[in-house]
């Protein structure tokens, strides 16, 4: 029966979390068209253009293969799993013991790997050139991202991501330095992975600007939609993840009954319209940089991740 | 018969088989039954190896044969060490042996290649059997002296001569290093037994020049940064299936050496070597990955790559060892473990991409990757097997490589623990860098693949490529299937390595088999755990839920349409991305610091029609800070001494009179 209700609620995750990405992103786009007084599309406008998007025929290249076939499907199942092992509502669930935070990081490299072969599998330049600054990008924000989970795992001694959001619940935690240091360096490193302003701009195809829009150029029809959703869903695991570790309040404890999953499910959404809006402002106050500046941003991701953890070295109470 | 007993016949065999090369050499049958009998007899070393090392090898078995130095005899033993190499080894000739029945066929030169082979392995093999230094130098320069016949095979090839050459200088450098070792292991008594030097005092001060020896001798075998520079040459100029072993085998058995002398022999390790072995394994793997990055070459990028492998595999070693002596068992079990398995991992992936790219070779002739691309289509199952190799390379889940560098996270993350500072402050960093050099494996592959097996063909090379023969593809797919097995059921791998953990450190992992679903759990599992099985069957339903509402609800229609160029379509092939143009970020980012790397664009005025030409400027800084000085410095030298040789008669009479004074004078003065 235990399992029964276990499977349940961790379905009811991912459906959750499935269901919502759209929304986040429509909603972003909302608060960022109101902040420059455009009218913006409807919050909804993520799903028409999904159901737009599916419901329209596959141009294919003539050199595609198998490969540039099967990675919409791959990205988007391991994008997937990694937004079901966040907690969101609740921690300790089914498939939170699967794997920790570092595996959730490989995962998405996993996805962004086939991502960048897709791109290279047409043979045109611009899947070439979003490729490799793809990998560029990630080169540089994986080794940032580990260091903000070492920073973590020292201060809850845990990489398992249900432990550390309860730990961090816990009243004996208090405000610490290394964890804002963590916690702008997880921004900076979220930026970056969501290909946001100022990395990279979601929005155009411009030639100078693009990388993971070049990336993705030569996809079309339902396979365009399996990675726009994949896109929508990362986005919201990285809010989620900066959620369920710093914003760790009223998330509900696992077996804590039907009440507490639903407060927990109403606090994870204000979570994540507070998130939404932080975002959308901080990406209408910026520009869009040079890619040569981007190793520069994320090695100061870098450098406040290294810096925390040391810190957590120099004092038990930093 | 014991199970060393057995090792030794199956080493016998391969010893007799490559006499038998010798003799059938030139024959059309050579090829078949001396990869058919090596296959063989790996299978049954390989066989009683796993045998020795699940059934309780914890009881070592010895043989002592009346060989070697007349007071000492030759000793071998078979300890839980040794037969986890064995396995490696054994499994990695099984392949190559397979590997070689189709490959093999198109060797314009068999005899150059058949009596070397089995005389390799059979060399690597005695080397982790031996039992006291006199049989582990001898069959280690035996090793090295067939490897190097085998680098040498296609000796008319442009470089190969070179390549052999640094080869032949650096091993013999790196034998008399271990020599030097052993003989301060042995100390003045000179007992060169294993078990004398085992239970020997050694003094601090030799302790540390044996690390010091170790880190030469083995880690130029290995190819730790900058003993590297002969590998990248070597490793790519011998044949495929050779290539495999060199990279995937050969540079285990000197981490063989290294733990053997540094965790066995020398007793407890010290906290100060650890720092040693911590940086220059983090080095290595930076330097090694980023050197992939800037290749074009398939089978020197492989090369470059083992080096990063390398460096991960001392990296968690020097974790090992900091855990070790400051007394944290649990720790030091896990840091051990992630470095076993690691070497596992990379002998299945490495040898898989090698037989790769050798089967790349035989279909096009072509290891330059900018002259190719589009093999996907021409070569379906190589490039399947190959996109795996890829995947485990890279450290991605559900594969066996995330596994091993998952759990040298994990060992990381201990470091509070330690108690000394600067190892406390400097573990952080090394986790970073191995960060750092996992994300850019997975990006060097990305354009390895994704340069040679997909776009467009880029010659009439890759258009005409086709499949290759059975016996390859079924090598490279066991491998394939072996990188799938140990990702998804890690824990069984780990519960097999714990009688290693236990004889060399005295503690092992909890058990894992015992896990629920298969979890592997290396301290508790509200700390940290994973679950390769699950995962994967988690990515297969949800991706296959995906697949079925799509295909259940969504537009069928496909159109099939010439790629969409912005109004430029028809471009030439060549205006793909190639390795060069791909690498540009990262060289850009990394390389002006590490290579000194510049791109020289030469841009035609307006109206002038000659091409715009790009010249890429690298320089390996190992090389011409290290090794062209020290060349130079010999040259120079040489060229001096070589007035010696065109005295008269009187004044080399004079000379050696000299001489002959001088020595008994100094000799005087001495005593």
């Amino acid at each position: 029966m235990v399992v029964i209700s276990d499977i349940i609620v961790q379905g009811v995750q991912m459906l959750l979390v499935l269901l919502l990405a759209p929304l986040l992103t429509g909603y972003v786009r909302k608060i960022k068209a109101r902040l420059v007084r455009r009218q913006g599309a409807s919050v909804f406008q993520p799903y028409r253009d999904l159901l737009r998007l599916l419901r329209k025929e596959v141009v294919l290249a003539d050199n595609a293969s198998w490969l540039f076939r099967v990675t919409p499907y791959i990205t988007f199942a391991a994008i997937w799993v990694a937004a079901a092992l966040v907690p969101t509502f609740a921690t300790g669930l089914l498939f939170n013991w699967t794997a920790d935070l570092i595996a959730i990081v490989a995962l998405l490299g996993s996805a962004r790997f086939f991502l960048a072969l897709a791109g290279m599998d047409v043979g045109t330049s611009f899947g070439g050139i979003g490729s490799s600054r793809e990998v560029m990008i990630a080169a540089l924000a994986e080794p940032a991202m580990l260091l903000i989970v070492f920073c973590l795992a020292l201060v809850a001694g845990s990489t398992q991501l249900s432990t550390v959001s309860h730990f961090l619940a816990s009243s004996y935690v208090g405000l610490r330095v290394s964890l804002g240091m963590a916690l702008v360096a997880l921004f900076m490193v979220a930026i970056a992975e969501n290909a946001r302003i100022p990395v990279d701009n979601p929005a155009t195809h411009l030639e100078l600007t693009m990388v993971h829009e070049a990336m993705i150029l030569e996809y079309s029809g339902r396979h365009l939609a399996m990675i726009e959703l994949g896109a929508f869903l990362k986005l919201l695991l990285y809010v989620s993840l900066i959620a369920c570790v710093f914003l760790p309040w009223q998330i509900a404890l696992y077996g804590s009954g039907a009440l507490s999953y639903t407060i927990g499910a109403g606090a994870y959404i204000v979570k994540l319209a507070l998130a939404g809006f932080l975002l959308a402002l901080f990406e209408t106050a910026t520009a869009k940089m040079r890619v040569f500046r981007v190793p520069q941003f994320l090695g100061a991701a870098l450098m406040l991740g290294l810096l925390g953890t040391l810190l957590l070295f120099v004092s038990r109470s930093f | 018969m014991s199970a060393v007993a057995l090792q030794m016949v199956c080493v016998a065999g391969l010893l007799g088989l490559a006499a038998l090369a010798i003799v059938l050499s030139r024959s059309k049958i050579a090829t078949p039954v001396i990869y058919g009998a090596t296959l063989a007899v790996s299978v049954i070393a390989l066989a009683g190896a796993l045998r020795s090392l699940l059934g309780g090898a914890a009881d070592a078995t010895t043989l002592t044969l009346p060989v070697g130095l007349p007071w000492l005899g030759a000793h071998f033993r078979l300890d839980a060490l040794a037969s986890f190499f064995l396995v490696v080894i054994n499994l990695g000739g099984a392949s190559a042996s397979l590997y070689g029945l189709g490959y093999g066929h198109h060797d314009p030169a068999p005899h150059r290649v058949l009596p070397f082979f089995p005389a390799f392995l059979a060399g690597m093999n005695l080397v982790v059997l031996a039992d006291d230094a006199f049989s582990y130098l001898l069959c280690w320069e035996f090793m090295s002296l067939a490897s190097w016949a085998l680098v040498m095979a296609h000796h008319r090839e442009r470089g190969n001569a070179k390549a052999g050459y640094v080869y032949l200088v650096m091993a013999s450098f790196g034998t008399l290093a271990l020599l030097l070792a052993f003989g301060l292991l042995a100390g003045p008594a000179g007992d060169y037994g294993f078990a004398a030097i085992r239970a020997a005092q050694h003094t601090p001060y030799a302790a540390t020049l044996v690390l010091i020896l170790m880190l030469l001798g083995a880690g130029s075998k290995a190819g730790l940064v900058p003993l590297h520079v002969w590998l990248p040459l070597a490793h790519p100029a011998a044949p495929s299936h050779v290539s495999a072993l060199m990279s995937g085998v050969m540079t285990k058995v000197a981490i063989y050496g290294f733990i053997r002398v540094m965790f066995d022999l020398l007793g407890q390790p010290t906290w100060p070597a650890s720092v040693v072995v911590l940086f220059l394994g983090s080095i290595t793997a930076v330097m090694g990955i980023l050197y992939a990055m800037m290749e074009k070459d398939l089978k020197r990028l492989l090369a470059y790559s083992t080096i990063e492998n390398i460096g991960i595999v001392f990296v968690s070693l020097g974790l090992a060892m900091a855990f070790q002596a400051n007394g944290l068992k649990a720790a030091a079990a896990l840091a051990f473990t992630a470095a076993l398995f690691h070497a596992l991992n990379h002998s299945f992936f490495k040898s898989l991409l090698f037989f790769g790219a050798g089967a790349v070779l035989t279909a096009t002739g072509e290891r330059d990757m900018d002259k190719l691309g589009g093999l996907i289509h021409r070569m379906p199952f190589t490039s399947f097997v190959v996109l795996v190799g890829c995947v485990a390379i890279s450290a991605l889940p559900p594969f066996n490589g995330f596994v091993s560098e998952w759990l040298i996270f994990q060992a990381v993350l201990q470091s509070p623990e330690l108690p000394q500072w600067a190892l406390k402050i400097m573990v952080p960093a090394v986790g970073a860098m191995l960060a750092l050099a996992a994300a850019l494996a997975a990006a060097c592959f990305v354009k390895t693949y994704g340069v040679t097996f997909l776009g467009r063909p880029r010659g009439t090379a890759a258009e005409a490529a086709h499949e290759v023969d059975r016996f390859s593809l079924t090598a490279m797919f066991i491998l394939a299937v072996l990188c799938l097995l140990a990702g998804i059921l890690p824990g069984l791998a780990i519960d097999a390595l714990a009688p290693v953990t236990t004889e060399i450190l005295g503690s092992r992992m909890p058990a894992q088999a015992s896990q629920p679903w298969l979890s592997i759990v290396p301290i508790a599992e509200s700390r940290s755990s994973y679950n390769g099985l699950l995962v994967m069957v988690f990515i297969t339903a949800s991706a296959s839920l995906a697949v079925y509402f799509i295909h259940r609800f969504a537009s069928h229609a496909l159109r099939r349409g010439p790629a969409w160029g912005c109004g430029f379509s028809d471009a030439t092939p060549a205006a793909q991305y190639s390795g060069v143009s791909f690498a540009q970020p990262i060289r850009r980012v990394f390389g002006t610091l590490v290579f000194h790397a510049r791109d020289h664009v030469t841009m035609p005025p307006p109206g002038d029609l000659r091409p715009a030409r790009l010249r890429i400027e690298l320089h390996d800084l190992v090389w011409s800070g290290m090794y062209a000085p020290i060349a130079d410095a010999v040259g120079f030298l040489s060229t001096r001494l070589n007035r010696l040789q065109f005295l008269t008669i009187r004044r080399y009479l004079s000379l050696v009179f000299a001489t002959l004074v001088t020595l008994l004078l100094v000799l005087a003065i001495w005593s």
